[in-house]
């Protein structure tokens, strides 16, 4: 069984958020980059799971982006998995880089592709839906469990109001979540590893961006917390009610 | 030229997150002085025609059974077909659980450039830009869609759903349905609960609470209210509460309009969660607690203590004392 997980670089989740360039581009100056928790707390430590009850199986990760981004892939081969795939662009489009992964993955002929539920800085939650339209594959999204019999996979996923559990036959592309595993720390002997697990790099295939971002902009801040002292709630709700309208 | 908005439903209900697309989607029409049409897929027992009142002139519908669950491979081709027989060059989904899925898959399908998480309308003094959601709710982006045929989803809670006259014509679409691949096996509904992405009114707990059986001073306050429950991250995993509740950065993100944070210190992370809730009422112990200074307004005190007395002194304002 080949299984593919895409992981990406997203700015660790304490960075302060601000602009630069006219407010085209994200500051990176003093940014801490980090695996995107749910590729890598969920998605990869899954696959890692679903290679330990059946070592036959291969991991292999990709990421869509520059350079910069190996020290996130060794990180995550640290943690496990085979061998990766960057492939190098910096683009940010969804479908450019769903295009870039369904090709990977249509190379690799995989059984099982997993993606995070959605990147902590884009927050998208669109390309595992792509990739899976573009290998024409069914798509199991949310998902917060995944088990295996065979070539039938037995899937938990929220929906609105609840959850739904479903059977697939492989090969199936999921988006993972809270609940399909724990997050793992990575141990001396895996980060030795990963120095010498193989990293190859192609350059992207010929694609179309669809989407471009213009200009980025941050929230007015808040004017002020007003308190209000614990023994006079009723002035709280009368606050909420008239003035907020909120209640 | 149109504009084709997909209606989403559960259970033969339309979802209050369609409301909000639908009266969108009528605006996106108005701006490129075009029409503005639906399309519902399953079986739905609401009428159809009176979602006119939304702007929208005319409703596709697809009530064959086999769709009432979603399958976003099977619902993206039969949306895709519908777009195109329709001439629709821009199609809105609501970016809630199907929309993520459904909208992606219909975005690869027709080459059509995606804004996922739209929560503004779209400028088209200069090419098409859609205003939308980054960083988990810490600042926002301008993206240009560059294609013909353009993708939105908007954000729950972030577009006021408008109602005025109008009746919509109900149309059967013919389209090629195909067999899921994927077979459902169980629904498991949380009946008579508010969904947390859809409140308006959100009461969350955090560590500040000490354990489960606490949580019924914030139940009571919640049911008053009318409002969903939430928690953040420790309190999700330590299964106080469960998985489904966790707001933040990891989580659900949630905009209501009264974001009521319990016994929660403010981490970034958590915070990154309900920023865009319009009015946000801290309750905490600790007058230094960061959650403070994101909030409207503030109790500093023990939760224990303030928690039912608020229950209790909005029960009195809605008796109209
Ligand atoms: C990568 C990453 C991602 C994360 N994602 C999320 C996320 O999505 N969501 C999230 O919530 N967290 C997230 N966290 C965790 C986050 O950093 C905080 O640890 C967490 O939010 C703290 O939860 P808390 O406020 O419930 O608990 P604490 O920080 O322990 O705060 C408890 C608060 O309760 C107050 N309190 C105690 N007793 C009382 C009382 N009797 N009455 C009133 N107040 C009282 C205390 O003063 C304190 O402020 C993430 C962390 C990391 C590193």
């Amino acid at each position: 069984m080949k299984i593919l997980v895409c992981v990406s670089k997203t700015p660790d989740t304490t960075s302060k958020i601000a602009f630069t360039d006219g407010n085209t581009k994200f500051d990176e100056a003093g940014v801490q980059w980090i695996i995107n928790p749910y590729d890598e707390w969920y998605s990869l430590v899954r696959a890692i799971e679903l290679k330990e009850a059946n070592p036959a199986a291969t991991i292999h990760l990709v990421t869509v982006g520059n350079a910069d981004a190996e020290p996130i892939i060794r990180k995550a081969l640290a943690l496990g998995g085979d061998e990766a795939i960057r492939v190098n662009t910096d683009n940010s489009d969804a479908y450019y880089i769903a295009a870039q992964i369904a090709e990977v993955a249509k190379q690799g002929g995989y059984d099982l592709i997993f993606t995070g539920k959605e990147t902590i800085d884009y927050n998208g939650s669109s390309i595992g839906g792509m990739v899976a339209e573009l290998v024409d594959s069914p798509y199991i999204s949310l998902a917060t469990k995944f088990d295996l019999n065979g070539t039938t996979a037995t899937v938990v996923r929220e929906i609105d109001g609840g959850e739904e559990t479903a059977e697939v036959a492989l090969p199936v592309v999921v988006s993972c979540q809270k609940g399909m595993a724990e997050q793992r720390i990575p141990n001396m002997r895996g980060i030795m590893a990963a120095r010498t697990k193989p990293l190859k790099v192609v350059e992207p295939i010929a694609v179309d961006a669809l989407t471009s971002i213009q200009s980025f902009e941050l929230p007015p801040a808040k004017a002020g917390v007003k308190l209000v002292a614990p023994d006079n709630v009723a002035e709280l709700v009368r606050l909420l009610h008239e003035e907020a309208k909120a209640i | 030229m149109s504009v084709l908005i997909f209606i989403d439903q559960s259970e033969g209900h339309v979802k209050k997150s369609s409301l909000e697309a639908l009266t969108y989607g009528a605006d996106v029409a108005k701006q490129l002085g075009t029409t503005a049409e639906g399309i519902v897929l399953g079986t739905v027992t609401e009428d159809l025609a009176a979602l006119g009142k939304y702007g929208v002139s005319k409703i596709h519908q697809v009530s064959n059974a086999a769709l009432n669950n979603v399958d976003a491979q099977v619902y993206a081709s039969v949306i895709s077909e519908a777009a195109t027989t329709s001439g629709a060059t821009v199609i809105v989904f609501s970016h809630n659980q199907t929309g993520k899925a459904v909208a992606a898959r219909v975005a690869a399908k027709l080459k059509a450039g995606l804004v996922a998480g739209a929560c503004a309308l779209p400028n088209t003094s200069n090419g098409f830009s859609v205003k939308k959601t980054v960083f988990s709710g810490k600042a926002y982006a301008h993206v240009n869609i560059l294609s013909a045929v353009k993708v939105i989803s908007l954000n729950p809670n972030s577009y006021k759903t408008v109602a005025t006259e109008g009746t919509a014509v109900v149309e059967a679409l013919a389209v090629t349905v195909n067999e899921p691949k994927v077979k459902i096996t169980a629904v498991n509904k949380i009946t008579g609960e508010v969904p947390l992405t859809e409140a308006d009114i959100v009461v969350s707990g955090g560590r500040g609470l000490k354990g489960p059986e606490h949580w019924g001073i914030l139940l009571d306050l919640a049911k008053e209210l009318g409002a969903a429950t939430a928690c953040s991250r420790p309190v999700g995993d330590a299964h106080w509460r469960p998985h489904h509740e966790h707001v933040g950065q990891t989580g659900v993100q949630v905009a209501p309009n009264l974001y009521i944070a319990i016994g929660i210190s403010g981490a970034i992370q958590h915070l990154a969660g309900v920023n865009r809730s319009k009015v946000i009422v801290v309750i905490n112990k600790d007058p230094e607690a960061p959650f403070f200074k994101a909030a409207d307004y503030g109790i500093v005190g023990d939760a224990f203590e303030v928690v039912p007395q608020l229950t209790a002194a909005i029960q009195k304002m809605k008796a109209g004392a």
